[in-house]
């Protein structure tokens, strides 16, 4: 975590010895600052070995998606909770209560996207509930969302009367099952898919050519351009590679899609919008925030509400995945949501953390699961595993921390 | 005066570069009551703290030679045990354990099997109560006593100690007169059972009323011990302040214009304790291109006025009018106090003022981010070339904006700190402690921005406990006491003496 980077004009006037030993350290930093990215692949590399190549099998990469869906989107909400300083342990049962609303209303002869709609609607309803509490009574995240906890996993309970709610439409169950493919004709390896792939890839090309163009425009350092070629080309393969594994099985999942949506929208709220600055601000040193304008409350009850909204988005993604709507829904969901933050990079202190990185927590979480699973390791050792990564994320985190000297 | 019950010899303390005490001595007779005095920041309190071993042994020069003999205190334990027995200004009171509880705290009266004995502790805490004549019931709770009742509590817990040389930093600062009066009248009632008192106050009447001799401190160093008969107010101000004026500040030749800023009848109370008036009525007001200064002693409520006015971060039950240009503005919320052309830079930095983890160039947007948003979003190239700006312009010494403001010094963190209020773009700039825990070389150069500003005609508040600060900067200047306005004197006709005297008057309640 080095922040004083030393600035690159030795670029066009060094000799090319200087050049190469300056992108060396340039990239040397950069993977320092990515270490959880590494840390993926590294976890993929050795269940891919442990698997006997399973774990990439095109099957089991489009299993991952779907299996993890509801646990990512959950990340996203509780990465910013995290990063403002809170926490919210609802979200499992908050997860299981929209689920058991939208049975009720499926049931009830509501259409399908009337009654997504209407979830959405009882999700946000529930996240103002407890943002109120936090943001405007002042009572710690920890115990409103603890109560909240329990309180939803009760209604959720009263919603279903204690039997499971099944068989939901077709439309509504693609949210968890369903797949976009066989667009453009079926074929072997799904042409659709791999186009979607190359238009992923090509404006991820333009989005970070325009970022450097503009950064070189305010005469800020930026990368060794051999670095920045390097780095895109690797990750244009594996965007490719990964998009083949889909086009060879059944395609997009519509989860990824949505998935795809979210991580898009909310990289640019906590990048790039007022209100996503604000948050961090909030984490960093909430006396500071609120003395420079910034209306701390209100931020923090939009960030329940907006959990609330990703919760229930979870929760249906995971009703239709189930095709039902039972007691025991979002079961933990709450700990792997949280660990996939942490995971991920975010400070147990507030005021540090990305989607990004909870994404890549949470797909971790998820490669770990299920590689052990294939492995034929027991329920019990994995949430032992699943634990002892935690605590190793995070020391990891401490002791970085103290040894830049924070 | 042969038998000393304290000696402390050419003490010295350095914290990293700043010399705290620099061969300081300090006689104390015993059995009398001595009084220390100095400015705030002149080193009183550090050296109580190496006295009681709050600073270990060894990490001062000097000696402490205490009932003849030379001592060396590890902690505060070892200073008690000496019969030494230190009571800090804000009092360190478990507030919902009981009086008798928070008496024998860590000196518990045990009884069969190493368990506590209450009838013990409780009887004992009774005597020791009446002692200080303190008419309560030792099963009470701390939390509800008044901070009176709770400062003889501490005495009593130090009596309980055994107590040979009692100090107090500040004892009567939070109190009222009718319970300051009490404390002071026990002090002279424990010098007749032959406890030794050093206390530490800004109140001059108080010390010429029991006080046997007065040593003062001024920017670390003994300026001189008088005794009883030869103590005058006038002589302690002057030792105190001192004559030399040999600081340097940048050269200002003020155009002032028309009134930007006024403040009518501003009152505040005590956030928790509603019926304490801390902001007592305060008029006040600025123009364009003035440099207005707050003096006022600790306590005094200058930083309570500055934010109970910005957006009501402190207090409760606030009242007044706040015009700007003439016209009537409403600073109910910080946001609201902003967009008037409001900043108030705060004297703790680190606590209210920066965002530490985060760098340069975000705490400098953070107060007027909405300034970088095109099309929805910040646009954080513009903001780069802000920061970039501000850090050369402010000469914030870092390569990048990118460092992170928690790795900065004092001195450049306050700029980052004024540069973001200056990026917000206010009329009126209300800088508290500009200059505290900041080196002399970046004084001068906050002295300069603030300058600027005047001279780009801003209105300027500076609050400042240095008083050679506020003559060297101000136009114009209003003494603070007691959460009153006790005068104001354009800089022409003020002088310490003359401030240090309305700053600590007295005002009838």
């Amino acid at each position: 975590m080095t922040d004083t980077r030393v600035p690159q004009q030795t670029e066009n006037i060094g000799p090319p010895s200087g050049r190469i030993a300056s992108t060396v350290s340039h990239v040397i930093t950069d993977i320092g600052r990515n270490g959880i990215f590494l840390a993926l692949l590294a976890v993929v590399v050795l269940f891919t070995i442990t698997t006997e190549g399973i774990l990439l099998r095109p099957q089991n990469v489009s299993n991952l998606i779907v299996q993890n869906g509801y646990i990512l989107i959950l990340a996203i909400g509780m990465v910013m909770i995290i990063v403002a300083g809170h926490i919210d342990l609802s979200v499992g049962s908050v997860a299981a209560f929209v689920g058991a609303v939208s049975g009720v209303l499926i049931r009830s002869g509501f259409e399908w996207w009337v009654a997504i709609l209407l979830s959405l609607l009882v999700g946000a309803l529930v996240g103002a509930w407890q943002g109120f509490w936090v943001a405007y009574v002042g009572i710690p995240a920890f115990i409103v969302t603890l109560a909240g906890m329990l309180i939803f996993r009760g209604l959720a309970l009263v919603v279903l009367g204690n039997a499971n709610i099944g068989s939901f439409p077709v439309e509504y169950r693609a949210l968890g099952n369903g797949f976009l493919t066989d667009v453009l004709g079926a074929y072997v390896v799904d042409p659709f898919t791999m186009s979607v792939g190359a238009l992923a890839v090509a404006l991820l090309v333009i989005q970070q050519v325009r970022t450097r163009r503009g950064r070189q425009k305010y005469a800020q350092e930026v990368e060794p351009i051999v670095w920045f070629v390097g780095k895109l080309a690797l990750l244009a393969a594996g965007i490719l590679l990964f998009a083949y594994a889909l086009a060879s099985f059944k395609g997009i999942p519509i989860t990824l899609i949505v998935l795809a949506v979210l991580v898009l929208i909310y990289g640019i709220v906590t990048n790039r919008s007022v209100f996503g600055r604000h948050i961090y601000a909030i984490g960093g040193n909430r006396h500071a925030a609120e003395l420079s304008g910034i209306k701390t409350r209100q931020v923090d009850f939009f960030l329940f509400v907006n959990m609330g909204v990703l919760a229930a988005l979870a929760g249906l993604v995971f009703t239709a995945r189930l095709n039902l709507a039972g007691p025991k829904a979002g079961d933990g969901f709450e700990l792997e949501a949280i660990s996939a933050a942490f995971i991920g990079g975010a400070a147990v202190q507030g005021g540090v953390g990305t989607v990004g990185g909870a994404i890549i927590g949470g797909l971790i979480i998820g490669v770990l699961n299920n590689g052990m699973s294939i492995m034929g390791i027991g329920i019990e050792w994995q949430q032992a595993v699943k634990g002892l990564v935690l605590l190793l994320a995070v020391a990891f985190d401490v002791f970085n921390k103290r040894r830049s000297g924070r | 005066m042969a038998d000393n019950i304290l000696e402390m010899r050419s003490i010295t303390k350095t914290f990293p570069g700043v010399k705290a005490l620099s061969d300081v001595s300090l006689q104390v007779a015993a059995g009398e009551i001595h009084a220390i005095c100095g400015e705030n920041g002149a080193g009183k309190s550090t050296l109580m703290k190496v006295l009681s071993g709050v600073y270990p042994f060894g990490s001062y020069e000097g000696d402490i030679v205490f009932e003849g003999a030379t001592v060396q205190f590890r902690d505060i334990r070892d200073s008690e045990a000496e019969g030494v027995v230190i009571i800090h200004q804000e009092l360190a009171l478990s507030p919902h354990l009981s009086i008798a509880e928070n008496i024998f705290l860590n000196n518990e009266q045990r009884g069969v099997l190493g368990l506590i004995d209450w009838n013990r502790t409780n009887t004992e805490a009774g005597r020791l109560l009446a002692r200080v004549g303190l008419r309560e019931n030792p099963t009470t709770k701390i939390m509800h006593l008044g901070v009176g009742k709770q400062q003889l509590v501490e005495i009593a817990k130090a009596l309980s100690k055994r107590v040979k040389l009692l100090i107090l930093d500040e004892p009567t600062a939070a109190l009222n007169d009718e319970d300051s009066d009490h404390l002071l009248d026990l002090i002279v009632g424990l010098k007749s059972e032959g406890i030794t008192s050093i206390i530490i106050s800004h109140k001059l009447n108080e010390i010429k009323k029991i006080a046997d001799s007065v040593t003062v401190i001024r920017d670390g160093r003994t300026i001189e011990t008088i005794s009883r008969t030869e103590v005058t107010e006038d002589r302690i101000i002057k030792d105190m302040v001192g004559r030399d004026l040999e600081h340097r500040y940048p050269d200002h030749t003020p155009h002032i214009g028309e009134e930007i800023l006024r403040v009518e009848n501003w009152t505040a109370h005590h956030p928790q304790d509603g019926a304490r008036v801390v902001v007592d009525n305060v008029n006040l007001s600025v123009r364009a291109g003035e440099i207005v200064g707050i003096a006022g002693l600790m306590g005094a409520g200058r930083t309570e006025f500055a934010m109970s006015l910005f957006g009501r971060s402190y207090g409760s039950r606030i009242s007044g009018r706040v015009f700007k240009s003439g016209k009537e503005i409403r600073t109910r919320t910080v946001a609201e106090a902003i967009s008037h052309g409001l900043a108030y830079a705060t004297e703790d930095r680190k606590v209210y003022g920066l965002n530490l983890i985060e760098d340069i160039k975000r705490n400098v947007s953070m107060a007027a981010l909405d300034k970088l948003v095109s099309a929805g979003l910040v646009n954080d190239n513009e903001e780069f070339k802000v920061a970039n700006e501000y850090r050369k312009d402010m000469n914030i010494k870092s390569p990048t904006v990118l460092a992170r403001t928690g790795k900065l010094s004092g001195g450049n963190q306050q700029k980052v700190v004024l540069s973001k209020w200056i990026f917000s773009d206010p009329d009126v700039l209300i800088l508290d402690e500009p200059t505290r825990g900041i080196d002399v070389g970046a004084k001068y150069e906050i002295y300069t921005i603030i300058n600027r500003l005047a001279a780009a005609g801003k209105a300027v508040i500076v609050i400042s406990s240095e008083l050679p600060e506020l003559l060297g900067i101000c136009d114009r200047i209003y003494a603070l006491s007691e959460g009153r306005i006790t005068g104001e004197l354009p800089v022409e006709e003020a002088d310490p003496e003359s401030l240090i005297k309305l700053m600590t008057m007295e005002t009838p309640r």
